[in-house]
């Protein structure tokens, strides 16, 4: 925890997300850089982290395209989903947007995008079932 | 002889893997426990099973959770302890490995493990969510990656890394659906051809319809007892010779390979050392081809061939009944069907058949040491077993 009884989790990274920004929470005993964020560092079980911003380029390391998909996702088929790696190690996976599937390969740089996502949660939202948990921003992976 | 018996199997049953219209998973369940006490007659199921863990993955399905209460209703043993276990589609080897836990405390002599699941009455867009439940949620799921986008993210990487081709993948599915058919219990009983598997139509490139395993409704059930009691129930039995299972990061982004699983890995050790046997002891294995390319992939990080050679393997027909080491003689995941929670004690079930001599036209010549893989999510979870004939 830091001050303000903030818990480094994965709520406050999707906040980031709303901020346009990318943030890790860094172990202050040791080192360890942790994407999710997460309350107690797995390597050395201290509680007391920092936020640190990581770029948002990375190497595409692997990706497909879905072609059948759960209900809220279905009017978004096919669609591409990929995983990066960024600095350090840490990796991500999300949509890519804005690449043919012919021109995607493993090795191309893309980044993770805040702002123009297209996403279903904001275009599909089910009459029945409102979605209250979670109100988290998506975010995409883009060239 | 290597592999000092853990526990022994002294009887299994399982339901025919198929859509069962009408039936609720408890009712599936019976069909197995039906089986398994008309296959031992020594046993006294009312008098001599003393607790239970049952392999159930998902409430969503029939809106059901806490089975392992209603297993025990429902095969007439109200009043022991009965738990379910849940690792996704790993639930059921979970189990297993829990029961061998419960003999070797001195809690319980004799144990019944199981699983079951009922999944065919729901949409495929239903199923694809609730099997997506054993992925990560904030970081796949919400994402929209689904259970196949997750196996083929793997695929992919493997295909880059070692030149492994689409059509290795459906070699797999041939041979499965070929084992399938001389399984009376397997959902598919036909054979199909390679041209079949390539022209189906993508789930989640590159995996195909016919790279997926068929959603299927099930249950499969075995009894266990201290090796030393295994005589007063059946001259017959099968031994568990080593048992290995391992968790890994829930998210298949954070780990290191995308074409490996480590817990396959870190759990086979564990159980190849416990039987202290080697892969190359291995005469038959079932493993865990919840999609094609897992079976590849369970080859490499079982070690019956090195990383990236699993192609090799499947163009000799070497894991083919018949073949050095016949895998998923019963179809596997793939065609005999993958009713998630029943997987692991199915395997086991198989297992038991062919290391008893019972697995009839299927039955892999002179079997002695067989074993089993099951999977939970994208790798989050390995159990690992490994049985010695009792012959």
């Amino acid at each position: 925890m830091s001050t303000q009884e903030q818990f480094f989790c994965i709520e406050q990274f999707y906040k980031s997300i709303t901020q346009g920004k990318l943030l890790a929470g860094k172990c202050l005993k040791c080192g360890k850089i942790h994407l999710p964020p997460r309350p107690l560092c797995d390597n050395c079980y201290s509680n007391q982290f920092e936020w640190t911003p990581i770029p948002n380029k990375g190497v595409l390391l692997t990706y497909t395209v879905i072609h059948i998909a759960p209900t809220q996702f279905q009017n978004l088929t096919p669609y591409i989903i990929g995983i990066i790696e960024l600095e350090n190690g840490l990796k991500i996976p999300g949509t890519i947007q804005g690449v043919a599937q012919e021109q995607l390969k493993i090795g191309m740089i893309l980044q993770v995008d805040f702002n123009t996502c297209n996403t279903a949660t904001q275009q599909q939202q089910l009459p029945l079932q409102p979605q209250t948990w979670p109100q988290w921003p998506k975010y995409c992976l883009k060239p | 002889m290597n592999g000092k018996p853990l526990v022994s199997i002294v009887s299994a049953g399982m339901s025919k893997f198929q859509k069962h219209e009408g039936l609720l998973a408890r009712e599936i369940f019976t069909l197995a426990v039906q089986e398994t006490f008309t296959r031992c007659p020594k046993l006294e199921p009312k008098r001599d099973v003393k607790s239970m863990f049952i392999g159930h993955m998902g409430e969503g399905y029939e809106h059901q959770g806490h089975m392992g209460a209603i297993i025990a209703d429902w095969t007439g043993l109200l009043g022991i302890p009965a738990t379910r276990c849940e690792a996704a589609c790993g639930s059921s080897g979970a189990a297993l490995r829990t029961g061998i836990y419960a003999i070797l405390s001195g809690l319980a002599d004799v144990v019944m493990v199981g699983g079951v699941e009922k999944m065919t009455h729901r949409t495929t867009a239903e199923v694809t969510e609730y099997l997506a439940m054993a992925s990560d949620y904030p970081f796949e799921q919400y994402h929209g990656i689904t259970f196949p986008g997750l196996f083929a993210l793997m695929a992919t990487r493997h295909m880059h890394d070692y030149g492994t081709k689409e059509e290795h993948f459906a070699m797999a599915a041939v041979k499965n659906h070929y084992h399938a058919s001389l399984n009376p219990k397997a959902h598919m009983q036909k054979e199909i051809t390679l041209e079949t598997v390539m022209q189906s139509r993508y789930v989640a490139w590159p995996l195909k319809l016919y790279d997926c395993s068929i959603v299927t409704d099930g249950a499969s059930c075995i009894i266990l007892t201290k090796p030393e009691l295994a005589a007063k129930y059946t001259d017959n039995p099968v031994h568990i010779v080593g048992s290995g299972q391992a968790s890994d990061s829930i998210g298949l982004y954070e780990r290191k390979s995308f074409t490996s699983l480590t817990s396959t890995k870190t759990a086979a050790k564990t159980a190849y050392e416990m039987a202290q046997l080697s892969p190359k002891d291995i005469n038959l294995a079932e493993v865990h081809d919840c999609f094609t390319s897992a079976e590849l992939m369970a080859y490499e990080d079982l070690g019956f061939c090195k990383p990236g050679e699993s192609g090799k393997l499947l163009e000799n027909n070497q894991t083919t009944l018949g073949g050095c080491i016949p895998v998923n003689t019963s179809g596997g995941l793939k065609a005999k069907g993958h009713p998630v929670g029943a997987t692991g004690t199915a395997q086991a079930y198989e297992m038991y058949l062919q290391l008893s001599g019972q697995a009839e036209r299927r039955q892999v010549k002179n079997a002695k040491i067989g074993l089993t893989h099951n999977v939970g999510g994208s790798g989050a979870t390995a159990a690992i077993h490994i049985y010695r004939s009792a012959q």
